[in-house]
This record gives C-alpha cells, sequence and structure tokens, in this order.
C-alpha cells in the first residue's frame, strides 16, 4: 500500500510526469509544424498517387499486351517491397548516380509514398474497372469512342462509385506511411516529434500526442470510407 | 455497304463462323434468323469490329475494317447497335445518353444535339423520360432509349442484336413497332431476331444460319413458304405452330 502511495512521484517524475507535460504543451508549435509539412506530403503524395493509380489501373485493364504488362511489372514491384527501401533509395542511391541532382526532403516523401500507392490503387482502379459490365465498354465503342475515351466518359465515372470507399482507405494508410520521411529528416509530424522527444527524453507524453494528430486525421476518412461502404451496398 | 469476304471466326477451337460471305446494299433490312450458338450475333459483332473477324475481311461504307490500322472508331459513328441487353449508361440521364457521344465523338454541338435527341424521343414516344435515369425506366422504354441514342450518331447502318430478347413479352411489341417504323425509311438495317412476325413485316431479305454457315438467303416469302434445307425446315417447324 505504501508502495502504490509512493507512485504517486509519478507525476513529479518518470516518462509521462507533469513537467514532461508541460515542456511538450509550450513547446507545442513544433508538432504543428510537423503535422502541416505531412498534411503536405501527404495531399500531394495522395494527389500523385491518384494520378499514377489511376493510369496504371486503366493500364492493367487495356486489350493492349504492353501496357498491361508495365501495369504489372509497377504493381508487383512496389507492392513486393518496403516502402522504406523505395524512400532510401531515392535518398541515398539516386544522389550517388546523378551527383548534381538535388531533391527536397519533402519531394523524396511526396514520390515515395505517391508511387508505392499509385500501385495499391491501381489494383482497388482495376477491379472497378473490371466491376463494370463488358456491355458498357462495348456501347461505347460501338458509337465511335476511343478506348480512353470511353474509360474516361463511361467506365470510370461508374467504377469511381464502386472503388471510393478502397480509396479512401489508401488515403489513411498513405498519411500514416508518411511518418517514413522521419527516418531521412524529413521535418514531418513523426519527425517533429522524435527529434523534441529525444532532446530532453520526454518521449512519453509526446508519442501520445503525436500519435493522436495522426488518429485525428485518420479517423474522419476512416469514417467517411465506411460511409460510403454503407452507401455503395445500400445502392 | 456492308460486305463480308470469306469471314471466318473462332473462340479456341469452336468455330463461330464458317468462310461466311455476304453483301448487304445500301437501304437493305436484312433480317438474320437462326438458332442459338448458329454464330448470328458474332456474324452481327463482326459488322462494327465488336468481335474481330479471324480471317476473312469486313468491307463497311467502302472501308476495309479489317485492314491494318483501319479507322474502324470512325466507321463506327456510322453504323449504331442495339443490344439484347439495352447497355444504356447507368450514371447518364436519358438526354445525356442519347447526347454524349454526338458531342463528344462527333463534335456536334450541344445544342444541336439535344435538339436532334427530343426529336427522336418523340419519335420513339419518350420525349417526357428526358431528365430520368435508365433505372426508372421500364426494359422497353429503355430499348427504345437505347434506339434514340442510336438515331442520334445519324447512322448509316443499324445493327439490332435481339432487341427483344431480354423483354417481358408485353413490352415487346412497343419495340418492335419503333424498329418497323425506322424500316420504312431508307437506312440499311441488319437485324438478329427471333421474332417471325418482324422478318415477314420489315425485311426485304433472310437469311438463316446454322453452325456458321448461311443455309438460307432471300426474300422472307422464300424463307417461311419454300425454304431449301431440312435444317430450315426444322427449325421453322418448332419455332412457328
Amino acid at each position: 500500500m505504501s508502495e502504490l502511495l509512493a507512485n504517486i512521484g509519478f507525476l513529479q517524475e518518470g516518462p509521462f510526469s507533469v513537467p514532461r507535460w508541460e515542456a511538450l504543451f509550450s513547446n507545442f508549435g513544433v508538432l504543428v509544424d510537423g503535422a502541416l509539412v505531412t498534411l503536405l506530403v501527404a495531399s500531394l503524395g495522395l494527389a500523385l498517387a491518384l494520378a499514377l493509380g489511376t493510369a496504371i489501373g486503366v493500364m492493367s485493364t487495356s486489350q493492349w499486351r504492353v501496357p498491361r504488362a508495365f501495369a504489372r511489372g509497377y504493381v508487383e514491384f512496389f507492392q513486393n517491397t518496403p516502402l522504406l527501401i523505395q524512400v532510401f533509395m531515392i535518398y541515398n542511391a539516386l544522389p550517388i548516380i546523378y551527383p548534381r541532382l538535388f531533391i527536397p526532403v519533402i519531394a523524396i516523401g511526396i514520390m515515395g509514398v505517391g508511387m508505392y500507392h499509385g500501385a495499391y490503387i491501381a489494383e482497388v482502379v482495376r477491379a472497378g474497372i473490371q466491376s463494370i459490365g463488358r456491355g458498357q465498354l462495348e456501347a461505347a465503342v460501338s458509337q465511335g469512342f476511343s478506348y480512353v475515351g470511353a474509360m474516361r466518359y463511361i467506365i470510370i465515372p461508374q467504377a469511381m462509385r464502386v472503388v471510393l470507399p478502397p480509396l479512401t482507405n489508401q488515403a489513411v494508410n498513405l498519411i500514416k506511411n508518411t511518418s517514413v520521411l522521419a527516418i531521412i529528416a524529413g521535418g514531418d509530424l513523426m519527425y517533429a516529434g522524435d527529434s523534441f522527444a529525444g532532446r530532453f527524453g520526454h518521449y512519453g507524453p509526446t508519442y501520445i500526442m503525436v500519435g493522436l494528430i495522426y488518429f485525428l486525421m485518420c479517423f474522419p476518412l476512416a469514417m467517411l470510407a465506411r460511409r460510403l461502404e454503407e452507401r455503395t451496398r445500400a445502392a | 455497304m456492308i460486305k463480308l469476304v470469306d469471314v471466318s471466326k473462332h473462340f479456341g477451337s469452336h468455330e463461330a463462323l464458317k468462310h461466311v460471305n455476304l453483301e448487304v446494299p445500301t437501304g437493305q433490312k436484312l433480317v438474320i434468323i437462326g438458332p442459338s450458338g448458329s454464330g448470328k450475333s458474332t456474324l452481327i459483332r463482326c459488322i462494327n469490329m465488336l468481335e474481330k473477324p479471324s480471317s476473312g475481311q469486313v468491307i463497311v461504307d467502302g472501308v476495309d475494317l479489317t485492314a491494318l490500322r483501319a479507322p474502324v472508331a470512325k466507321v463506327r459513328q456510322q453504323v449504331a447497335m442495339v443490344f439484347q441487353q439495352f447497355n444504356l449508361y447507368p450514371h447518364k440521364t436519358v438526354l445525356e445518353n442519347i447526347t454524349l457521344a454526338p458531342i463528344v465523338v462527333c463534335g456536334v454541338s450541344r445544342d444541336e444535339a439535344t435538339e436532334s435527341a427530343y426529336k427522336y424521343l418523340d419519335r420513339v414516344g419518350l420525349r417526357e423520360k428526358a431528365d430520368k435515369y435508365p433505372a426508372q425506366l421500364s426494359g422497353g422504354q429503355q430499348q427504345r432509349v437505347a434506339i434514340a441514342r442510336a438515331l442520334n450518331m445519324h447512322p448509316k447502318i443499324m445493327l439490332f442484336d435481339e432487341p427483344t430478347s431480354a423483354l417481358d413479352p408485353e413490352m415487346i411489341q412497343e419495340v418492335l413497332e419503333v424498329i418497323i417504323d425506322l424500316a420504312h425509311g431508307g437506312i440499311t438495317m441488319v437485324v438478329v431476331t427471333h421474332e417471325m412476325g418482324f422478318a415477314k413485316e420489315a425485311a426485304d431479305r433472310v437469311i438463316f444460319l446454322d453452325d456458321g454457315l448461311i443455309l438460307e438467303d432471300g426474300t422472307p416469302e422464300h424463307f417461311f413458304e419454300n425454304p431449301q434445307h431440312d435444317r430450315t425446315k426444322l427449325f421453322l417447324s418448332k419455332i412457328l405452330r
């Protein structure tokens, strides 16, 4: 009993002590800056992933072999190697190959998560396109639409409805995966939190807060995904 | 207008069409009849290259569609198709279904496409459904919209691939009436159908297809009253009773 009472001391000292929380809150701007970088990388990365994913998803349903093979190769490469290696490749290997080339760390983050999630989104898009009946493509091309035109005006708008829930899940994963930037000093939320925590050992409160901020970014999207899924099922 | 020269089509080891030769002059109303699996759908789909023939030539409006780099999409604008399952665009309204390809593919102005769309909606009796979505229409109404969509391309040729086979019996007549009305005009028509009444009333010419071969080729009178092959007689005895 006395031991338990003695442990109230965790408020004065230890990993979660009040002074550590105070230090965190008086430096909260550090986390805000990091969160802004994370949002920037996530939104541009998502734009890149959507563009790549749509293009490669369409290629993988093409009637021609070459784009299909390219799409297959892209998807398998990015899905079956760790994101971390891809980011390290851009960060470490590219400057050796092209010494003159300078890529800002944030751009590396955007490219990294964009290309990685582009592969997953390509698979989502492919499944969406294949869920639309063959007759739609036939009707479109019989009216003189090109393959790309048929995709743009007829197939993809219909596939979009099917694809929206899994796409939202991909956005959630993409936000979380921007945290690999921390390893290459990317200035993102994870990096900002970790470097602040490491300076004075304020790991406990900082990691909790960083996790909470990620949660606040992702949870609304996850809810949206669920809502969309229910709507798709109802339709 | 349409010319098939020695056209064959295989699906794996199955031969759907066997060296078919067929010429359809401008303005002719050709009806293709045959048991299921006879290759009649494959034949009509070869005309607009929805099926690519394994060998032979398909020449439409003077253009060899089987040639390398043939302008297939260009020719398809002139060859409208009406499908068994309608294949309307479910995410578009009736009006959008009818105007989309003229605007996007043919470059017609929106006003012009809309004006002619209403003209054809009147013709199929569905002007008041212009703002509905396909799912809000009955099967017969959907097929009439599909016909209006085809007409708004101002095609030289219309292909009908079993246009009434997916319809409930009470809706077949409303669709057939529209097609018969069209048959009185000058357009070239190819119709795959099981509706013998339609063939008698609207066709200039009937061909009977069996097992990938054209067995009969002549006027409706010839086909119904004086068929040459036992296979045709057997088919007719089953269908006409």
